[in-house]
């Protein structure tokens, strides 16, 4: 017991390179940026002005299964108080904010070794992430835990969102993290209804009761999983309620008179 | 596990819980039992399951802030902040020196008041029921700058997304001070009372043994990890708020048992006292709030941060869909992913052990089932 260094397993210095966590000074636009005054950096600033918050962007329309879907305001202009900031120039201070394309070495050596696999490699906030099919996510998985891949031997956290109105529903999200190179990594999994997504348990032993939690909360199924049932729920409860069409206001009655004796969950 | 039953030869299958005072709340674990010793054992958890993280998608990204502070109700400033910054990162929000610096002093408050009360509970659960008279006694004190700051003790809700609702009283820097002066000599106290205690020694020394490869194999984090022999602290591998211009160590253990385990949490109290006089000293007058809008609108993006929370690594991944609520929150919580190892670190003890190790793993069944 004391205080002097330890090396993990995998032989790198946690510590030694840090990364600036700003937020502030990470590059957060990617549209030119017009001279934009103080204070109207961002596009959630404003919020007076909706018809000028950032126009849909390709992920924005499948967004939104029970709220109002985001503003469709095609040019972005459309509400009449608005309409005096000139026509031609739209929105002169609203810079847009989105993730950028994501490149690096690791990225292109995905994309060598496993052509066609990855899609959708975007940074934001200098933290990158990155779509694989899922034919190939064992495979990428074991690459990136080895240490040419970079070591991400640490798997953070592994959940799931959903998204209803897309053709595969579910984005399975794995965080993983690399000590040797003090970096974190998005991987992602689209899912359909019903399809079995393979379970990473074996590559992380981690993951066993992460994935019980996404099967528990959207009904996610996995392949190879050593033991896949509910683990905050009661096994006999049905549904799976993190998903969007999950309404919270109908709640499981029948679980609820069977268990507790009262009427409602309400 | 799943298969055992009561006709196994020998074997016995009991339940803990959830109802036991050793479990730290309601956890049920179902321990496969020859004899004394626990061959086996599965942990039933969701009891306190609320929901949190669907009530995210129903609230506005101000609203959900106090919800947080439920889970790991006894360390809700650690949890509020985690939050808060996952949202600044969302929406880009550079927080001024003064917000930095009063945060990282109540966070580390907030870890010793966590580990005391991990301490008390913990040697009580092992037969020792001084100290928690003692660590009580402490985290009061600490209790009380939290109620001067912001009026309540335990959910607290001390920040807002973009800094602080609330400057610092007149005389907190006295008061935190004369805590530290007060509170260093009282650990030598717990530390008298049981690090060299022989009951103690037997009760922990080799029980609960975690390897380093296991303890990152499943993920665990925090204390646990470092009780384990790995040198690793989100506040020093990706230091968010002042933690990167104030010096502490990271205390590690070596064999990665109970005892080790205890260790590290006691120095990491020290740690924090030397965190809190570096942060008291550099606090300067200034602007408490960053600049974010009155509604709370970020891009259409996703970010996922993490802090050391008291229990290890706090995650909050957050996705927004360009409008006032957030599209999803997913907390990740380190005694969920903690008590994972639990299966591990029990096998082959008798089942006295067993609340040795529930104790070690430090779990809050709030933040366990959410």
């Amino acid at each position: 017991m004391a205080d002097e260094s330890k090396v993990p397993p995998e032989g790198g210095s946690p510590e030694a390179p840090i990364k600036p966590p700003s937020a502030g000074s990470e590059p957060t636009t990617s549209a030119p940026k017009p001279a934009a005054p103080p204070g109207a950096g961002l596009a959630g600033e404003t919020p007076a002005l909706p018809g000028t918050a950032a126009p849909p962007k390709p992920e924005a329309a499948p967004i939104g299964g029970q709220r109002p879907p985001l503003q469709q305001g095609g040019a972005g202009i459309a509400p009449p108080k608005a309409t005096a900031a000139a026509p031609p120039k739209p929105a002169p201070a609203k810079p847009v904010v989105k993730p950028d394309p994501w490149s690096s070495p690791l990225l292109e050596e995905l994309e060598k070794r496993f052509p066609g696999a990855t899609s959708d490699a975007v940074i934001f906030r200098n933290q990158p992430s990155v779509t694989v099919a899922k034919e190939s996510l064992i495979a990428v998985c074991e690459f990136l835990k080895s240490d040419e891949g970079g070591a991400y031997t640490f798997l953070t956290d592994e959940t799931a969102v959903d998204y209803p109105k897309r053709e595969k529903r579910f984005e399975v999200i794995y965080h993983l993290y690399s000590f040797q190179r003090n970096d974190r990594l998005r991987l992602k999994v689209l899912a359909a209804e019903g399809e079995r997504v393979p379970s990473v348990v074996g590559v992380w032993p981690a993951a066993n009761w992460l994935e019980r939690e996404v099967y528990d909360m959207f009904g996610v199924l996995y392949d190879n999983h050593p033991d896949l049932r509910r683990i905050l729920l009661p096994d006999e409860w049905v549904g799976h309620p993190l998903r969007k069409d999950h309404d919270i206001l109908r709640q499981d009655d029948a679980w609820v008179q069977a268990n507790l004796h009262i009427p409602s969950g309400q | 596990m799943a298969e055992a039953t009561f006709l196994d030869a020998n074997e016995l299958v009991i339940n803990m819980g959830p109802q036991h005072p050793a479990t730290h709340g309601v956890l049920r674990v179902k321990l496969k039992l020859d004899g004394e010793k626990v061959v086996g054992s599965e942990c039933i958890i969701g009891y306190l399951h609320r929901g949190v993280e669907k009530i995210a998608e129903n609230r506005t990204y101000a609203q959900f802030a106090p919800y947080v502070d439920r889970m790991d109700y006894v360390a809700a400033v650690t949890n509020g902040m985690g939050y808060c910054e996952a949202v600044e990162k969302l929406l880009g929000v550079q927080l001024p020196p003064r917000a930095q610096y009063t945060r990282m002093i109540l966070a580390e408050l907030q870890r010793i008041a966590s580990h005391l009360l991990w301490l008390g509970t913990h040697a009580l659960d092992l037969g020792a029921m001084t100290p928690v008279f003692y660590t009580f006694r402490e985290r009061e004190e600490i209790l009380r700058i939290f109620e001067n700051y912001c009026g309540a003790r335990l959910t607290t809700h001390a920040f807002r997304i973009g800094g602080l609702q609330y400057d610092l009283y007149d005389n907190f820097e006295n008061e935190v001070l004369k805590f530290c002066d007060y509170f260093l000599p009282k650990v030598d106290e717990y530390e008298a009372l049981l690090t060299t205690n022989r009951i103690w020694l037997n009760r922990t020394k080799g029980v609960g043994v975690l390897t380093a490869e296991d303890a990152v194999a499943l993920g665990s984090t925090g204390p646990v990890l470092r009780g384990s022999g790995i040198k690793w602290d989100v506040r020093k591998a990706q230091p968010y708020e002042a933690y990167d211009k104030v010096e502490f160590e990271v205390p590690t253990g070596e064999r990665g048992d109970t005892y080790d385990r205890y260790l590290v949490r006691i120095q990491e109290m020290r740690q924090s006292v030397r965190i809190i006089r570096q942060g008291v000293k550099r606090i300067a007058p200034g602007p408490i709030m960053g600049k974010v809008g009155k509604v709370i609108k970020p891009p259409v993006a996703e970010v996922y941060h993490s802090i050391e929370a008291p229990k290890g690594e706090l995650g909050y991944f957050v996705v927004s869909d360009g409008t006032t609520n957030p599209y999803r929150v997913r907390v990740r919580p380190p005694s969920f992913v903690n008590l994972q190892a639990f299966d591990k670190m029990v096998r082959g003890h008798l089942v006295a052990d067993v609340v040795a190790i529930i104790g070690t793993i430090d779990i809050v069944l709030g933040e366990v089932d959410r």
